[in-house]
């Protein structure tokens, strides 16, 4: 048996591996976006890219969100797989039109003869006390669009294999990066950065046996912690990271919470209208004479993003996520 | 028979004569930037003004130092300094009448500070404890705005409906020269032009988008020469030359005011501080490039001016000095108190009547809150 030297290393640094490797691999992989050459991207994912790879694949375009994804579908009409950064999430939103419009739906209108073999990486949500329109969750509407593939990676390893994942995926895929987690540390193995992680396949974290928090990119962190709280109520909670909202894995997490018999949600975007419903929905669906009680959401208020000193109220925390676990009707059990 | 051949056929007589619908020529911009100091255009230059814009150049300057220890501190989230553009900024409020609308980017703290914005509401934004310190509608200053360009639409369509109200209000929209790639520049230009709206647009182009040189940002021969294809004058300007960029700017407004449409002014500047406190610019210039311009330093600029026609002696500069301390003096007193902020405050003006979900949540946070006071004790 082989040991393998793991090493601490970032989600940043693993972003920024996959994305070598991914260009190494293949010739058709360009990266693109506002500072992602010279000064290897706001956050770094793109640092070093631009010097071994050159300015005709690692390219600073023009400060323009939906110019950066129309030139990407044209490049992918013609053979290439445009790797492209939105500096932050808010900052994506002149791109919709380019990404509903088109993007989405271009295999749909050719009838399978364009494909959009586009990867669009978007730093998204709160807990960094960034400024007005830094701080963004805007999955849902990702999630809303036929055509997209949406996923966000909550570890190290997860960073790398999804991303080699959505770079190699004949469809567009939103990337999207937990800023917070960007500089959070995990173990993995830099000589095999672990394998190609396919899209769309959930994962308990932590498995447990009283209810199933469902969660995804930075919440997961959080749900581990309230995870661990919980044990000193007596609760021993199940935490399935969804790695992928499009397509979403109904039997990974029906199959939890069907050991589980109760479930929350647990998102940082607001929850009318949010992924949480969804989700909620669809467990219902399929575990309703399993259910002990109703799967509660625990999300960001309904408001738009707060101002950084009073972020902690809004972003979903342990004792919110554990109050929820304490309302699931525990009386039922007895 | 060859496709043109046949055409001929179909169209024997050649269509009319093209004429532009506008002469080009006068939209055109100078080849070279615009100045006064230093120059015979100088000597038109009004005493007062010079002084005036002096002092707001000495106290922005010393603001911009002051928010950028403030952000070392920790006392501020970020600060997106403007050393090196002051006369810019200062030239944008100062040409302004009270009834005029401004509407910045989220570089320019100092114009909305000139203008007469309370320098701690100024910074709100910035600290983190709101989206914007002011009312919008007292000091006529749109919220400093962060995604890029968008605030310029909002400027063409705040001009066009004062015009419609026949109330003679221009807006100044400021943005950098990275903005000017957006969509939404390209849009609002073009409504202001067709509309003929009250509107001026400044761009600062300090060399820079974040890392991205002017170079990358566009292959036009200035930024100003873009608003002849929209059909409105460029005006090519040295955006360190306080008293030219204010009386080009003061040209443009006084255009607008009577009439006559739109401007696009591009001022030439330099960034010489880094992006905001959070960019390593080493990354992406040299020092030499950054020494050179520091030589063109806009206060050295105007001071010389002054100094050298008599209109300022020593005593008159330690006075703007000793001004612009007393003003960092208390900017910094009041940001180095904690902001009393109200939670609650999360709900309070998201619609103008709260939705029942948004009281329930409301509720929820108010049980946290009294959770929470009651274990502190
Ligand atoms: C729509 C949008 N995209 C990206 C950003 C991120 N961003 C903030 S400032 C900046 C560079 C702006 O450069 P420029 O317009 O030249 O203004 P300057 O910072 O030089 O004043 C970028 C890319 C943003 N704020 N808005």
């Amino acid at each position: 048996m082989t040991t393998v030297a793991l090493k601490p290393a970032t989600m940043a640094q693993a972003l920024t591996r996959a994305l070598r490797d991914a260009m190494t691999a293949d010739p058709a992989v360009h990266v693109m976006g506002e500072d992602v050459g010279t000064l290897g991207g706001v956050f770094r994912v793109t640092d070093g890219l631009a010097e071994q790879f050159g300015e005709d694949r690692v390219t600073d375009t023009p400060l323009a969100e939906a110019g950066i994804l129309g030139t990407a579908v044209g490049m992918a009409m013609y053979g290439l797989r445009p790797v492209v950064e939105m500096q932050f999430d808010a900052f994506a939103y002149p791109a919709f039109e380019q990404l509903i419009s088109h993007v989405a739906r271009m295999r749909n209108r050719t009838r399978g003869a364009m494909p959009m073999p586009i990867t669009i990486r978007v730093p998204y949500g709160g807990g960094i006390g960034g400024v007005e329109h830094h701080s963004d969750s805007s999955e849902a509407y990702y999630m809303a669009t036929p055509g997209l593939h949406v996923v966000t990676p909550a570890t190290v390893a997860d960073a790398y294999g999804l991303l080699r994942a959505s770079i190699a995926s004949d469809d567009p895929v939103v990337f999207l990066e937990p800023k917070r987690l960007y500089w959070s540390k995990d173990t993995w193995n830099p000589d095999d950065p672990q394998t190609v992680e396919p899209i769309g396949r959930a994962v308990v974290r932590r498995p447990g046996r009283s209810a199933t928090l469902i969660t995804y990119g930075p919440s997961v962190p959080v749900c581990l912690e309230a995870a661990e709280a919980g044990l000193a109520e007596g609760w021993d909670l199940e935490v399935v990271d969804l790695r992928s909202l499009v397509p979403f894995d109904d039997e990974t997490v029906a199959a939890s919470v069907r050991r589980t018999g109760r479930a929350v949600v647990v998102h940082e975007s607001g929850g009318y209208g949010g992924p949480g419903g969804e989700i909620a929905a669809r467990v219902t669906e399929r575990c309703f004479h399993h259910l002990e009680a109703p799967v509660l959401r625990v999300a960001g208020f309904d408001i738009p993003y707060p101002p950084p000193m009073l972020e902690r109220h809004h972003l979903p925390g342990v004792d919110r996520i554990l109050d929820a676990v304490g309302r699931l009707q525990w009386e039922a059990e007895s | 028979m060859t496709v043109m051949e046949q055409r001929g056929a179909y169209h024997p007589t050649p269509p009319p004569a093209w004429q532009p619908r506008t002469d080009p020529a006068p939209l055109l911009p100078d080849a070279l930037p615009y100045r006064v100091l230093g120059t015979d255009a100088a000597a038109g230059a009004d005493p007062a003004l010079l002084r005036r814009l002096y002092a707001e150049l000495v106290r922005g300057r010393r603001y911009n130092a002051q928010a950028t220890a403030l952000t070392k501190q920790g006392r501020l989230a970020v600060y997106p300094s403007s050393t090196g553009q002051e006369a810019c900024e200062v030239a944008a409020a100062l040409v302004l009448e009270e009834r005029d609308w401004l509407f910045p980017s989220y570089r320019d703290t100092l114009a909305a500070v000139a203008r007469g914005l309370d320098p701690v509401q100024a910074l709100t934004l910035l600290r983190g404890d709101w989206h914007t310190g002011y009312d919008p509608h007292e000091h006529r200053i749109a919220p400093l705005c962060t995604p890029l360009a968008t605030q310029l639409p909002h400027a063409v369509g705040l001009a066009h409906a004062a015009r419609l109200k026949g109330d003679d209000v221009v807006a100044l929209a400021m943005v950098g020269d990275g903005g000017t790639s957006e969509g939404d520049f390209h849009e609002a230009l073009n409504f202001a032009a067709v509309w003929q709206a009250p509107v001026v647009f400044l761009v600062q182009n300090n060399g820079f988008a974040i890392s991205v040189p002017l170079a990358k940002q566009t292959a036009a021969p200035s930024l100003a020469h873009k608003a002849v294809g929209y059909g409105m004058p460029g005006r090519l300007v040295d955006g360190n030359d306080a008293a030219a960029v204010h009386q080009v700017l003061s040209e443009a407004v006084a255009h607008a005011r009577a009439g006559g449409g739109p401007t696009l002014i591009e001022a030439v500047t330099y960034r010489i501080d880094a992006h905001t406190n959070a960019d390593d610019a080493t990354r992406y210039r040299g020092d030499s490039e950054v020494e050179t311009w520091r030589a063109h330093d806009p206060i050295a600029l105007l001071e010389h001016e002054l100094t050298e026609r008599g209109l300022i002696d020593e005593d008159g500069i330690q006075a703007a000095r000793d001004a612009a301390e007393v003003m960092a003096a208390e900017l910094r007193e009041h940001m180095n108190q904690d902001p009393v902020l109200d939670p609650m405050d999360l709900f309070a003006h998201v619609y103008a009547e709260p939705t029942p979900q948004l009281r329930e949540q409301e509720a929820l946070l108010r049980a946290e809150l009294a959770a929470e006071q009651e274990g502190a004790h």
